[in-house]
């Protein structure tokens, strides 16, 4: 046998080898990432996370309002991409908008789960309408939510970068 | 339950089967694969020693193709949503270990030493041995909560494992350490490889129970949380064990793994890091200990610190009254010689270690053939395997399973290390096989066992909606009501 084809095998077997490894790693991670659009019944679409238990509290949460909303980020230019948690114990925390509703509150199934003595266990919620405005609504909290100051009564569409107060706790969107 | 959830608007969306992917094709695609990697290594090592495609290459492939086809469809059969990786990367792995153990069997230098066997055809049979239990596994363990009833049994069980080579007439010395019994007329056992997987299940279900006490009741003392002594005392035990399995058969590897396993599955199930120091000091204590009087693991420690020293002493006939080993040298030896990109598959001379060539020492064969570059892709691939057990644990619902899977991974991740850290001298060298690669029958039979409670755990974990188990009334139950 040659030595050209034996280098080449010697090479063309690490190559294999590697390919092997790199597929499985992106097996991995469509395995974390893979959330899936369904659509039933009613053409509402919802995103499926893995761990079901958070999935069914989401779902249960979601407003028809969602409905054509196509899960990605392409809904004009000066949509906000991400949700910022600004003050509090959670400060840091994001959350992707894409298409969800987001639920804030001390309940365990909330997206956003708060521990501050001033929240309520279903203290409000975040979700787009129609159009792709995202909206916030206070759920009946107990303390109330703030935009900006002022003190929810109805749905609020949310600016980019207003402050969103609960409690300790202050969130805005961001592109 | 068809679980149908009502929003509170009038939409209807159903949370089942269907939304959940089961991802046996993507298994399979990957099962393919790691076939055909195996025959191709197993062409070109023909091709390099003689210059001809093999003879066994049709039958070898159709072989390893045929025992991960019927595990494919015992996991899709009886486990549909199991993880798709923890089977093609076994596999894999296991055909690799095939290939080299034939490659090793080629070597004219093993054949003419004069206890030689022809490895690769008794591997090919444990490896179908153990895909039989693996589907064993699968067919009757149904929901691995029911290990959690034989607790205290399977510690007795794991008890009896360990002593078993230590029984007169029935455990073989071979090599310095005492952990392989002798069956007649079926050839020789190492029970420690089951014992890892009983054991786990063992002490998943005593600190299922344990874990709270443990956690909570403790003191803080220099910013670690001292245990009470009632609650110290099961850790105390399993350390006991372990020394005296290092001082009576001594194996390091295996009082390693088993302690090991222990403060793991210990740390997981209380979040006290504690428990981390305390076991890294015990075992640390310990070994010291017992290395300070046992000479058959002070050799080790000496090939370690000075392997050229020990070369040397061997190479001359040293006549002091220890067996000096060659081989910690002569691995390193191979290694080094790989280089980056390796020799190629059959061009190597790690056949030189003679013994244990490939069983303990295969690491060295594949760092010789392979380069760095195929040993680290090995040891990504049991990466990998230990990342999908751990992801199982973190996914699993019920705290059995969590601590199950946790421990046997961890046990996994363990014996890889106490193995590639010994062969490449990073630790004393110990007397543990790298798991399917090497040759040996109950190292392959035990991992099989292995992957498939992993794999029934993970079934569980990543099924979409869970039937409520230990509750059939509720099905039967009619509500009559006066109309």
């Amino acid at each position: 046998m040659s030595e050209l084809t034996l280098t080449v095998m010697r090479l063309g077997f690490l190559a294999v080898l590697w390919l092997f490894v790199i597929v499985a790693v992106q097996v991995i991670r469509s395995d974390l990432f893979g959330t899936r659009v369904t659509q039933r019944g009613s053409r509402r679409e919802a995103a499926r996370p893995q761990q079901p238990g958070r999935q069914q509290a989401r779902q249960q949460a979601a407003p028809p309002q969602q409905r054509g909303q196509q899960g990605g980020g392409r809904r004009g230019r000066n949509a906000p991409t991400k949700l910022v948690v600004t003050e509090g114990t959670l400060t840091g925390t994001t959350v992707a908008l894409q298409g969800q509703t987001i639920t804030l509150g001390r309940a365990h199934d909330s997206t956003i789960v708060l521990d501050d003595d001033y929240a309520s266990s279903r203290h409000a919620r975040i979700y787009p309408d129609r159009d792709g405005q995202w909206i916030i609504e206070d759920l009946g909290s107990t303390n109330g939510t703030y935009l900006d100051r002022s003190r929810l009564t109805t749905p609020t569409p949310i600016p980019l970068g207003a402050p969103i107060r609960i409690g300790k706790t202050a969130i805005e969107l961001r592109k | 339950m068809s679980s149908t959830t009502n929003s509170p608007t009038h939409h209807t969306s159903t949370i089942g089967a269907i939304g959940a992917p089961s991802r046996r094709n993507t298994e399979l695609a990957l099962l393919v694969f790691a076939v055909v990697i195996p025959v191709f290594a197993y062409a070109n090592v023909g091709l390099a020693l003689d210059g001809q495609v093999p003879s066994g290459l049709l039958s070898y492939g159709l072989g390893l193709g045929l025992l991960a086809g019927v595990a494919h469809l015992a996991v899709r059969k009886f486990a549909p949503y199991a993880d798709p990786l923890l089977l093609p990367l076994a596999t894999l792995l296991n055909g690799l270990g095939l290939v080299c153990i034939w490659r090793l069997d080629q070597s004219k230098l093993l054949q003419s030493l004069p206890n030689f066997v022809t490895a690769a055809p008794r591997q090919l049979l444990y490896t179908a041995l153990g895909i039989a239990l693996f589907v064993v596994v699968l067919i009757f363990l149904k929901d691995h909560r029911v290990l959690q009833r034989y607790t205290y049994i399977s510690m007795f069980c794991a008890l009896v494992l360990l002593i078993l080579p230590l029984v007169p007439g029935l455990g073989a010395n071979i090599y310095g350490a005492k952990i392989w019994i002798r069956i007649p007329g079926l050839g020789s056992l190492q029970p420690g490889e089951f014992a890892k997987i009983v054991l786990a299940v063992f002490f998943a279900g005593y600190l299922m129970v344990k874990r709270d006490a443990l956690a909570l009741a403790s003191r803080r003392f220099m910013g670690l949380y001292l245990p009470r002594g009632r609650d110290l005392g099961p850790i105390l035990v399993v350390w006991a064990i372990s020394i005296l399995i290092l001082v009576f058969e001594t194996d390091l590897g295996t009082s390693l793994l088993f302690f090991g396993m222990f403060v793991i599955m210990l740390y997981v199930a209380t979040e006290r890091t504690s428990w981390i120091v305390f076991g890294l000091l015990m075992s640390a204590a310990g070994a010291v200990g017992v290395a300070s009087f046992e000479p058959h693991i002070q050799t080790r420690v000496q090939a370690w610190l000075d392997p050229m020293r020990e070369y040397q002493l061997s190479r001359s006939g040293a006549n002091d009254g220890i067996l000096h080993s060659e081989q910690a040298m002569q691995a390193l030896w191979a290694f080094g010689s790989g280089g980056t990109l390796g020799t190629g598959w059959g061009q190597g001379h790690s056949d030189l270690i003679r013994f244990a060539a490939n069983s303990d020492f295969i690491l060295a064969t594949f760092g010789e053939e392979l380069g760095l570059a195929g040993v680290m892709a090995i040891l990504l691939i049991y990466g990998l395997i230990v990342e999908r057990g751990v992801r199982t644990a973190l996914a699993a619902r019920d705290p059995f399973g969590k601590l199950l899977a946790i421990g046997l991974s961890g046990a996994f991740a363990l014996q890889v290390f106490v193995v590639a850290g010994g062969v490449m001298g990073l630790i004393p060298l110990t007397g543990m096989t790298m798991p399917f690669l090497a040759y040996g029958g109950s190292s392959v039979l035990a991992n099989w066992a292995l992957i498939g409670i992993l794999i029934r755990i993970s079934d569980t974990a990543r099924r979409p909606a869970p039937t409520p188990a230990g509750n059939p009334d509720a099905e039967m139950t009619q509500v009559v009501r006066p109309s």
